[in-house]
């Protein structure tokens, strides 16, 4: 990704996958994609990369169709589905309620950006919650509910271990599949 | 046609939303509380908008309806993550519903957050 | 599609009914800041069902207006409690950065 940027000074530089993303917004919310709209965004675009320079993130995203595909599909069923079960949980046919559980979960792949999009896709999934994440190794902290005895833990870490195989198909670089895979061996 | 997937999408959106607001007021902590809220909540907005989409199906209002979807997905888990976080160092946990609790231990030395 | 919206308008006058007694029972401002987080978002469904319902689209600036600043409020609420000192009963919760 290196070859996208544009730099301008020691801390400054233009990104075109940011410039896109920016200008995207810009356009859809001035409600109808004209040239005017696209101008101005392009320009405004660059002018907020400008002013207000982020730490690089680095060439951590690649977007692999297939994968992206299932992850997509997956993540739709997952947030329509976790409205079910709380639903009727809330409705009272809960009884007692279930214990729950606070696991820590350590990631086999170190990117940002993976857990940026595993975070997020988490919190759509039923019954999990991210409570924290220490960044220096990777570890994701979860409030699981009705996680009430060790299979439960140990089926909720697996579940979230799968997301994280799905995420990193979907999003990964090279190097996050190869963590990944020698984690498996 | 239409208008029946407009009204099916309004009423399933309408009731993730009842189970949000139910949720909120039957679970027993904090924790349970979260997850009925946000997921619930994003679901249920999610669906009305699908629904407005269908009736008002032309560039303007999909446009203005895919930012407001897309803000709604990036900021929620964000507000559920921060406001989990500060939920847990404040100690509002209640041991008794806990099973395993792995970030208490973590939290012991100093942080890194 | 009267009675389907008078339904929807049903539901979420009830949702929003019970986002407020969580809001006036707390116990926590967590559980009230979580709380409006979900009337909000129950209000912008509103503002949708009644784009539907008056047959004209001018509510929706509002609902994209909405969603920008929908997090701010829970966001702000969860940073101010967490750099706040602990409570007196709950002396030890792991040192904060």
């Amino acid at each position: 990704m290196r070859e996208f940027t544009v730099r301008a000074g020691r801390r400054r530089a233009i990104r075109l996958p940011a410039l896109v993303w920016l200008t995207v917004v810009w356009m859809l919310l001035w409600d109808r994609p004209t040239v005017g709209n696209l101008l101005s965004g392009l320009v405004l675009a660059v002018l907020l990369q400008l002013a207000f320079p982020l730490p690089p993130v680095g060439p951590q995203l690649r977007l692999r169709p297939l994968g992206l595909a299932a992850f997509a599909l997956r993540a739709a069923a997952d947030l329509l589905h976790s409205a079910g079960p709380l639903a009727w949980q809330a409705a009272g046919g809960r009884g007692r309620a279930k214990r729950n559980s606070v696991i820590a979960v350590p990631l086999r792949t170190r990117s940002d950006l993976i857990l940026t999009v595993m975070a997020i896709s988490l919190s759509a999934t039923p019954g999990t919650l991210v409570l924290d994440v220490r960044h220096s190794d990777a570890t994701l902290f979860l409030h699981v509910l009705g996680a009430a005895d060790d299979a439960a833990v140990a089926k909720a870490r697996r579940d979230v271990q799968a997301l994280e195989r799905r995420t990193v198909r979907a999003f990964g670089t090279r190097d996050d599949l190869r963590a990944l895979a020698e984690d498996r061996s | 046609m239409r208008t029946a997937f407009t009204a099916a999408f309004l009423l399933l959106g309408a009731g993730a939303s009842l189970s949000a607001g139910l949720g909120l007021l039957r679970l027993p902590d904090l924790f349970t509380r979260m997850h009925a809220a946000t997921k619930s909540q994003a679901v249920g907005l999610l669906l009305v908008l699908i629904g407005v989409g269908i009736r008002f199906p032309t560039i303007e209002v999909l446009t203005s309806l895919a930012l407001v979807a897309l803000l709604q997905i990036i900021t929620v888990p964000v507000a559920a993550h921060l406001v989990g976080r500060a939920a847990f160092r404040t100690g509002h946990v209640d041991r008794a519903l806990l099973h395993v609790d792995e970030l208490e231990r973590a939290l012991e030395p100093p942080g890194d957050g | 599609m009267t009675v389907v919206l008078d339904a929807v308008t049903a539901m979420l006058f009830l949702a929003a009914a019970c986002t407020l007694v969580r809001i006036v029972r707390g116990p926590s401002m967590l559980d009230r800041a979580m709380a409006l987080d979900v009337l909000l978002a129950v209000i912008m469904a509103g503002l949708g069902a009644s784009a539907v319902a008056g047959g004209d689209t001018w509510v929706l600036p509002t609902l994209l207006a909405l969603s920008l600043v929908a997090f701010v409020g829970s966001v702000a609420v969860a940073r101010f409690l967490t750099h706040h000192v602990p409570r007196p009963d709950e002396p030890e919760q792991g040192a904060d950065a």
